[in-house]
């Protein structure tokens, strides 16, 4: 105690570290940070005692509690290249602008037809959009299989061209093979999620990732 | 050196002015305020947790093949219905016109009833794998073998299979809640089927309800 604060004064406090931490924080944050576009529906699904983190790597088909279903694949190449074969199959034509738009979008519930307009539209005016009323999936126009036999083929042919690659390159994959997510509310029928399970099965794909929230082990 | 700025305070003792020595202190509130600032935002809208999942893996829809889902042996079927009621029967289904046709009995989503019936019916199953994992734990055996060894458990036959069958009114959420509790209680052999017309009937005869 050699030094007395001044009398009066504010007492001087070394902020350095204090200072440096914080940034060093900040910019942690802003590089971890990755954005994501809001969902178009918020889901509450149910939690369960599954710890398998879901893969990055995945295509996921979200169902509200009204029974809508809604599309989306983590891979943007896969899904630019899903829309080309939609949109060809479907005669819905989309400019090089809004393909680059609807790479970024997370994930959609409208009618083919009408997705160059669900896509023209802001954030907000998505939100309230009329035609979102989910992916069409009864037998006479079964878009969503379509969407998952398509989007499926794609993100396992960009998997296995990474594959290949690293094969070449003598390093290791870092790529994981794409899954099939579902996304449920609690509250839906269970009858809707057999449809959407049905489109899967019908393209034999059987493996799925239920989407839960978190809950504890019971401890007995 | 970032100090608190004094705003000319004590820093003239003796009352000699030197000007030139004045330190070039600069106030850095509004940045340290800023970095806060960021920090704060940055902190609140990241989301770290990656969302968790269960696997499930579904029957093979094969039309070909003749319906062997339902000669399963140790079977027990549970049917989920509306108002998060859920009815089971052991073995397999008889009709009415066979003797002794399958009676439904309840079971509630609650810890005492579906808890206590599963741990009960899977007792042989839950034992083997404690055991296995009191080896495990004291090192008698290694990682790949107990795993080998839990795997073996879930599948043998003593082992009942479990039927998960919904109606067309039962909510997602209980078909989650009781493969999870499936989950919870080890069971390894469980399968969500399409229910039976007659077994729907059954149900729709417990709840009251129209076909």
């Amino acid at each position: 105690m050699s030094k007395k604060p001044s009398k009066g004064g504010a007492p001087a406090l070394d902020m350095t570290p204090m200072v440096d931490l914080a940034f060093l924080l900040v910019t942690f944050f802003m590089l971890t940070a990755s954005f994501r576009m809001a969902e178009p529906v918020t889901v509450d699904p149910p939690s369960s005692i599954g710890e398998i983190t879901l893969p990055d790597n995945h295509i996921m088909v979200t169902i509200d509690n009204t029974g809508r279903a809604f599309f989306g694949i983590s891979n943007a190449e896969a899904k630019v290249n899903a829309l080309a074969k939609m949109s060809e199959k479907y005669k819905v034509s989309f400019t090089p602008e809004q393909i680059k738009k609807f790479s970024g979008l997370p994930s959609f519930g409208v009618d083919i037809k009408d997705l160059p307009n669900y896509i023209n539209a802001s954030e907000n005016e998505r939100i309230t959009f009329k035609g979102q009323k989910g992916i069409p999936l009864d037998s006479t126009n079964n878009q969503l299989k379509d969407w998952i036999s398509n989007g499926g083929a794609e993100a396992v042919r960009i998997y296995e061209r990474a594959k290949d690659k690293a094969k070449e390159a003598n390093q290791e994959l870092k790529a994981e093979k794409p899954r099939y997510a579902i996304k449920c509310d609690g509250k839906t029928k269970y009858i809707f999620v057999k449809d959407v399970v049905k489109a899967f099965t019908d393209l034999k794909i059987y493996q799925f990732n239920l989407i839960t929230g978190l809950e504890a082990k019971p401890t007995n | 050196m970032a100090e608190i700025a004094e705003g000319g305070g004590g820093g003239h003792k003796g009352g000699k002015k030197r000007a030139k020595k004045q330190s070039t202190r600069i106030d850095m509130t509004p940045m340290v305020d800023l970095a806060f600032l960021l920090l704060t935002f940055f902190v609140l809208t990241s989301t770290f947790s990656k969302p968790k999942s269960m696997e499930l893996t579904f029957p093979v829809d094969d039309k070909d093949q003749p319906e062997i889902k339902n000669e399963v042996k140790n079977g027990i079927t549970f049917l989920l219905t509306k108002d998060d009621k859920i009815f089971y029967y052991e073995k397999e289904f008889k009709g009415k016109d066979q003797p002794e046709p399958t009676q439904l009995k309840e079971l509630s989503f609650d810890q005492s009833s579906l808890h206590k019936y599963l741990a009960d019916k899977n007792k042989w199953a839950t034992d083997q794998i404690k055991t296995l994992e009191t080896q495990f734990k004291s090192k008698q055996l290694v990682d790949s073998v107990y795993k080998r060894k839990v795997r073996e458990v879930k599948a043998d036959k003593e082992s009942p299979t479990f039927l998960i069958k919904t109606d067309d009114k039962a909510s997602y959420k209980n078909v989650i809640d009781l493969i999870d509790e499936l989950n919870i209680n080890l069971v390894g052999k469980y399968v969500v089927i399409d229910m039976l017309k007659s077994e729907l009937e059954l149900v729709n005869e417990k709840t009251g309800g129209t076909p």
